[in-house]
């Protein structure tokens, strides 16, 4: 009895931030964990939302096992995924480096490189089609122009029309070096004096202090690419839907076809599932292999 | 940097050597610099040429890259050849539900997970966490499956309700702002006979306009740009967004390069308007996620 004015008081403490947070709980029961739940009953089921849903087992799996076109999928998200982030850490970090030499006119850098990468969606992918146009394109009158190259057809062409997509890719590749720029800020001057005493200069002073000290944020950035780079959609819809020969059929796109185009639910939802193990897997190992080369401030104690 | 500098004052000749060389590398990184704007304001600057380009004007090779002549007409005809303020409306009015629903419900969780202490908090704080790193398309088809046992198929509502329970990246952003904010304002509330509600709407709203507006940046953003669940959604026409209006627009017209360029254009305006107009808070948000999270 003694303990109850405490424990009311307790209690309502629990159920004030209880409320506070219903939002959020509430949604991931209804949008997230409902939803996870079923889409794991119904990745083994047939469905096509007219008729009922009929359960067909690992039929799904076998299906997906034999489906030339999920390699294909895995196939170009996974080498676009190689080829545009390490491009987007080279570029951005190069691009951050420049900026930090407290060189005048800072700002308007920032700005000029930052605005792309705040475009994104439908327009941005009709700008960059018509860039790319085989005929009438700017990219190949200037090719032609400068070097007197006859350029290919690029989105049409089943060589060209991936490197297409990621060079289109870099044009976001200010949002990258802003925050490069804010980590590079972020190392402590002090280190880069220490070295000069010791002679370091130029490359020796980028090899052994700004790029250790960097680390962090490129790890950020690959996970956050990894993610990202395994879910493009909008540019593969709009600029080639998936084509020519299927050679650029992002995952995503390939999941929205079976599920939206040709209503196969129980599929599309296996298909979601494969895709998530993929992601946990190469985020996963991207995590494991941190511990070669991320550097944190302080670890040496724990080592 | 003092000693360096006497160092180099020391030995005049070899000083006069260093600043001339700075100034060269100053100079190269200039170049480097511009060179690299120019490369990035190339597609916009091809965009706005083309959208005034004379139809015919269009498709001439080589291209040319200044217009003939100029053609503002071209954007009139661009907004009557689709119905352009209907798309603009409808976008208007998903964004603007969606930004509001996700700033309340977002302020509303980050404050219980950053400034109470509750049973259950750290738990759910983790599950949150977890959540950031499921990609969102698991949940796409029994979501829409969801919608559509609901009756809400071709209206706004799969688009803009969820909207309103919070969501994870935000919430998280936000809890990391409101941890900042010092304890004692707390306290001094509470002393006061300030309940939890009053706290959070007269003490700690206030001082989070910041976090606040770095959200409504991110959402008008995501939102205008959306895609997917649109496409997915809305299915007649008089619904569709700019996004979906623009894509409809290209199947059609697909010689109108000009004036299909001329409605990208017109789309991507309200996000370059926002972006000169709150550049700061684009690069904090940026910043913030990238280099704290």
């Amino acid at each position: 009895m003694r303990a109850r004015p405490q424990s009311r008081l307790a209690w309502r403490r629990n159920l004030e931030g209880w409320l506070f947070a219903s939002p959020w709980i509430i949604g991931f029961v209804l949008w997230t964990l409902g939803p996870m739940v079923a889409s794991l009953v119904i990745a083994f089921t047939e469905w096509d939302l007219i008729s009922a849903p009929r359960w067909v087992g690992l039929a799904n799996i076998e299906t997906l096992v034999q489906d030339d076109l999920v390699g294909q999928a895995l196939q170009v998200t996974t080498l676009y995924a190689i080829t545009s982030i390490p491009l987007h850490i080279l570029f951005g970090l190069a691009l951050a480096l420049l900026l930090n030499t407290r060189i005048s006119g800072l700002r308007f850098y920032r700005t000029a490189f930052y605005l792309p990468s705040v475009l994104s969606g439908v327009a941005v992918a009709l700008l960059w089609r018509w860039l790319f146009s085989k005929e009438f394109g700017l990219l190949n009158a200037l090719l032609y122009q400068f070097f007197g190259i006859q350029g290919p057809s690029w989105l049409g062409d089943e060589r060209w029309a991936l490197p297409s997509l990621v060079l289109m890719s870099l044009w976001g590749v200010g949002s990258g070096a802003i925050i490069y720029l804010a980590g590079l800020q972020g190392i402590p001057t002090d280190l880069y004096e220490a070295a000069a005493v010791d002679g370091a200069r130029g490359w020796n002073r980028f090899w052994h202090i700004t790029l250790p000290m960097m680390t962090p944020v490129l790890f950020f950035e690959l996970v956050t690419g990894i993610i990202g780079a395994l879910q493009v959609f909008t540019q593969a819809l709009i600029m080639t839907n998936g084509g020519p020969n299927n050679a650029t059929l992002f995952y995503l796109l390939y999941l929205y076809q079976n599920a939206f185009q040709y209503f196969r639910m129980g599929y599309g939802s296996t298909l979601a599932w494969v895709l998530f193990l993929y992601i946990l897997v190469l985020t996963l190992l991207t995590y494991r292999s941190s511990q070669f080369w991320v550097y944190y401030e302080g670890e040496e104690r724990n080592r | 940097m003092a000693a360096t500098d006497t160092a180099r004052s020391a030995v005049r000749p070899f000083g006069l050597r260093m600043a001339q060389r700075r100034r060269l590398g100053h100079a190269l990184v200039h170049l480097a610099l511009l060179a690299g704007v120019l490369l990035m304001f190339i597609p916009l600057a091809w965009t706005i040429a083309t959208s005034l380009k004379k139809p015919g004007e269009v498709f001439l090779f080589p291209p040319t890259f200044i217009p003939s002549e100029i053609i503002w007409r071209n954007y009139i005809d661009a907004v009557t050849a689709i119905p352009f303020f209907r798309y603009l409306w409808n976008t208007c009015i998903i964004t603007g539900v969606s930004i509001f629903g996700k700033v309340i419900s977002v302020m509303l969780v980050a404050f219980a997970f950053a400034r109470l202490r509750w049973w259950g908090r750290d738990t759910l704080f983790l599950i949150m966490l977890a959540t950031l790193m499921l990609p969102p398309h698991v949940t796409l088809i029994p979501q829409f499956i969801l919608f559509k046992s609901l009756g809400w198929i071709n209206t706004f509502l799969p688009l803009i309700v969820p909207q309103f329970f919070g969501g994870p990246w935000l919430t998280f952003l936000v809890r990391q702002f409101l941890l900042t904010l010092p304890r004692e304002l707390d306290d001094a509330a509470r002393i006061d006979g300030c309940s939890s509600f009053g706290l959070f709407w007269r003490i700690i709203l206030p001082l989070a306009r910041p976090a606040m507006l770095i959200v409504v940046i991110f959402v008008f953003n995501n939102t205008w740009n959306e895609f997917l669940l649109p496409l997915i959604y809305l299915q007649s026409q008089e619904k569709f967004t700019l996004a979906l209006g623009l894509r409809m627009f290209q199947g059609e017209a697909s010689t109108s390069w000009h004036l299909l360029m001329a409605a990208s254009l017109l789309t991507m305006l309200p996000v370059l308007l926002l972006f000169f107009a709150a550049q700061k808070h684009f690069m904090q948000g940026i910043v913030f996620t990238g280099v704290k999270g």
